[in-house]
């Protein structure tokens, strides 16, 4: 029980479990999945689908964390991604054509890789702030978007990449299935190779890691140009749902839901040891509760105050120093009881008391 | 003696302190009384730090009481601790060197008018605060002006503010030049005459004895014993500490007798002219295999800067460098590593462990590195090096998952090392690799060294103890104000030769 107490994931799923609880007792049918049309529908299907764009963007997020570093622009890179993905589509005379889609995918990603590469550069050539570089292109980067979409919300009409969106693979929405899918490769390669390992020293102590051998400028170069590849394509599902390209609104504040997943998810936004199995749990459980809010039909004017009330608490139950004093108030309520009786029990002799002590 | 009857200001009796599954204290006493320098000895990891952490309620004891002025206490935090008399100054100078000495000095306990500061008093106590330590500085100078000599009295200043009946002080002279140390003792002298209960951590043998009246012996986290200092021989006192006698260190030398300089072999690393602008000044240096170098020479002299330069870590502006005779750049550490060039930085914490990463993961750092991140090492080969390795240097605690963070100096050291030793290099540049480390893991380094040796490495050590680098070094360079300015033959050279040398200037 304490093994499982302590394991880093027991409070995230906690968290977990917990929304899901309060959903099914507002409205009982809540886990209910049933088989429409050869696809899996109920509302923990939504909440798969709705969780894959976030979860490409804390991953990313994640790797860069690792390294002491934050990617703030990754919601104007998700706006940039759709922006171009859309426009291309939108300019081309065949818009359901397999081909059309598929240059405007590659458009799309190569550009965000690009802008991931700029983010990289920033950081680990020119050494500026990860904050502060990527706080450049948070801004810049919607403005991109909107010189590509001439300040207009573009909407398409293409089948092949609304299915990316809404459409399903096997049962399961497509989104969901490319999102998980991503998440567990870069998870498998990141802990069968010593890509962990080696971005946790640079984290952790990158004067070391350099004197050691450890190629950390590299590896933080790399992790910036992956969180740009993972939010380009968090961007095509988000504008393959809605299949319009709005350079305001599309991905705003997801940086945030990801910082959160990933600290949910107990990686330390100090970098060092992180932890991708729980920013999966962080995801999961941001997308919970949005979608909690509607079950248990919260008011959208409280909804952001009900929202961190939840995230502080599941922060507060992560903190070592939290737990430390909430299993020391335990103790004390264990052993108050448990002192009387040993003191005062009749039947043992002075010579017992005396080798016990 | 009159100390005998005064009762203990301080006393600790059965205290244990676990971090599971480590027993860092057991059951240990320790008491101390009012008007004494008490000195706290025992190796790396034999719970002093513990003992200390334990007192100002850093750490909760599982086991044992407390009792400061004979009231049983278990204080909160250092604040506690120090609002009943019991203060601390540790190693690093903990103060804020942008705020002026006055300021540091009656932080927390400023006095105050109207409800704001009085600022006018606050200089003024700061001022008789100063006095009282034979300090002759400007209360309104910013801290940072100062040397971390100054530093140190002014963190022992602030310690010593309102009622302080006991003052820890760890390892206080670690950065300290012998005038600086004969002037901290004045002090020490002078609160122990008025009283004050000094509790004294020192790596240093001679100062211990120099101030100390009495000394407490941990080994192991347990309590060896209580000693009067002047009746407890050095040696014996080493024999207490590492718990077996000095034949380590002499094997050191026996090793190094046997080791045959080669005559006509091409040096493994030849370096001419090599430099750095505002580093070191170029210099000419060959290593050969089988070699211990040692480098003397004061802090700052450009021991560091030069090995930092034959390892690439710091990328040479000047001059050429040869490996087994071929021409080579050292631009940096991987350039060197490929040449099975290896380095460990003097500074342990800051550019050598990775105190989040496990064992494991710093044994193996180095050489994972040299593969790339795509070619994970086996995880039965990496077990294998983990478990020799920890073997071999008898690095406790012997888990491979254990937080590096958690081991003592000297056994992150001994990690270090064999970081690089998994790199089987041919060339190994240690950097003061026995700086705040104990004497028994000291000893065992040593050996190492020369063992290494004698297996055909070429070394190159250094160190700030002049006689730890006679001892082990074939060849000694001598640098001096950032130059090479000799190089000696190690096994013929005086003690007295090589100061001459470092000191300089006078003589020639």
């Amino acid at each position: 029980m304490r093994d499982v107490l302590r394991h880093h994931l027991f409070w995230p799923v906690a968290a977990l479990v917990a929304l899901l609880v309060a959903n099914t007792v507002a409205r009982p049918s809540f886990l209910a999945v049933t088989v429409r049309d050869g696809h899996l529908f109920g509302a923990p299907i939504d909440i798969l689908r709705t969780t894959a764009p976030l979860l490409l963007v804390a991953l990313g997020m994640t790797l860069v964390i690792a390294t002491r570093g934050i990617d703030l622009s990754v919601g104007a890179v998700v706006a940039v991604s759709g922006a171009v993905a859309l426009s291309h589509i939108a300019s081309s005379p065949n818009p359901d054509s397999p081909v059309t889609v598929l240059t405007a995918i590659a458009l799309a990603l190569v550009l965000c890789l690009l802008l991931g590469v700029w983010n990289g550069f920033l950081v680990s050539v020119l050494g500026i702030q990860p904050i502060i570089a990527t706080l450049i292109l948070m801004t810049a980067g919607r403005g991109v978007a909107m010189l590509i979409t001439g300040g207009m919300i573009t909407t398409v009409n293409s089948a092949p990449f609304k299915v990316l969106g809404s459409g399903f693979w096997l049962g399961l929405p497509t989104a969901a299935v490319l999102a998980f899918g991503v998440f567990a490769v870069v998870a498998f390669v990141v802990r069968r190779t010593a890509l962990g390992m080696l971005l946790e020293a640079t984290g952790i102590n990158p004067a070391a890691s350099r004197l050691s051998g450890v190629r950390s400028r590299t590896l933080t170069w790399t992790v910036y140009a992956a969180s740009g590849l993972f939010a380009g394509l968090a961007g095509l599902l988000i504008s393959a749902d809605t299949m319009a390209a709005d350079a305001n609104n599309a991905g705003l504040f997801i940086e945030l839901d990801a910082i959160l997943a990933v600290v949910i998810g107990g990686t330390a936004l100090s970098g060092g040891k992180f932890n991708l199995s729980g920013t999966l749990v962080g995801a999961l459980v941001i997308a919970t509760l949005e979608r909690t809010v509607t079950v248990l039909g919260i008011s959208p004017l409280v909804t952001p105050l009900f929202m961190a009330l939840v995230v502080i608490a599941v922060t507060l139950l992560q903190s070592p120093r939290m737990r430390e004093r909430l299993t020391a108030a335990r103790r004390r309520q264990v052993m108050a009881p448990a002192e009387p009786p040993s003191t005062a029990r009749p039947d043992s002799t002075p010579d017992s008391t005396e080798v016990k002590a | 003696m009159t100390q005998q009857t005064t009762p203990p200001v301080v006393e600790m009796t059965g205290i244990s302190v676990e971090f599971p599954p480590v027993k860092a204290l057991d059951g240990v006493d320790f008491s101390l009384r009012p008007g004494e320098i008490h000195a706290l000895m025992g190796e790396n990891g034999a719970g002093k730090s513990t003992l200390i952490k334990a007192l100002t309620g850093i750490h909760s004891p599982t086991a044992g009481t407390i009792r400061v002025d004979g009231v049983e206490r278990r204080f909160s935090g250092p604040a506690d601790a120090r609002a009943h008399g019991v203060s601390t100054v540790y190693q690093e100078v903990n103060l804020c060197e942008n705020l002026t000495v006055a300021e540091n000095i009656m932080l927390g306990a400023e006095p105050r008018v109207l409800g704001g500061l009085n600022w006018r008093a606050i200089g003024r106590q700061a001022a008789t605060h100063l006095e009282r330590m034979g300090l002759d500085i400007d209360p309104g100078s910013s801290l940072g002006s100062h040397s971390l000599a100054v530093q140190q009295l002014v963190a022992i200043c602030r310690a010593t503010v309102g009622d302080c009946k006991v003052l820890i002080l760890d390892e206080p002279t670690s950065s300290l030049d012998t005038d600086e140390v004969a002037h901290l003792f004045t002090v020490m002298r002078a609160l122990r005459d008025d009283g004050v209960a000094i509790l004294f951590v020192s790596h240093f043998l001679d100062q211990v004895y120099e101030v100390s009246d009495r000394m407490t012996v941990l080994r192991n986290g347990t309590l060896v014993g209580e000693f009067v200092t002047a009746e407890l021989p050095a040696s014996e006192l080493v024999q207490h500490m590492i718990g077996r006698s000095m034949d380590v260190l002499e094997a050191a030398e026996e090793v190094l007798e046997q080791a045959e300089r080669p005559a006509d072999a091409t040096p493994l690393l030849q370096v001419v002219g090599l430099g750095r602008k505002g580093s070191v000044q170029p210099f000419d240096l060959d290593l050969y295999e089988g070699e211990v170098v040692g480098l003397a020479g004061l802090l700052g002299s450009g021991r560091t800067e030069l090995a930092r330069l034959l390892t690439g870590a710091d990328r040479a502006d000047a001059g050429q460098a040869r490996v087994s005779g071929k021409p080579t750049r050292l631009r940096n550490p991987r350039a060197a590593m490929r040449h099975r060039i290896a380095y460990t930085s003097e500074d342990r914490k800051g550019e050598g462990v990775v105190d989040g990463l496990t064992v494991r993961e710093n044994i193996v750092l180095a050489l994972q590195a040299e593969r790339g991140w795509m070619r994970p090492l086996p995880r039965k080969q990496v077990d294998e090096l983990v478990a020799k390795y920890i073997q071999q240097l008898g690095i406790r605690p012997a888990d491979p998952e254990a937080l590096l963070r958690n081991l003592s100096g000297g056994n992150q050291q001994k990690v270090l090392l064999a970081r690089w030793l998994a790199t089987a290099p041919k060339l190994l540049v240690l950097d003061e690799p026995t700086r705040g480390i104990d004497v028994g893991a000291k000893a065992e380094i040593q050996k190492l060294v020369a063992e290494l040796a004698a297996d055909g490495m070429s070394v190159v050590f250094i160190s700030a103890e002049l006689e730890e680098v006679l001892r082990i070094s074939h060849r000694i360079a001598v640098l001096r104000d950032r130059r090479k300015v000799a190089e000696i033959d190690g096994n013929r050279a005086s003690m007295d030769q090589v100061v001459e040398l470092i000191a300089g200037g006078g003589a020639a």
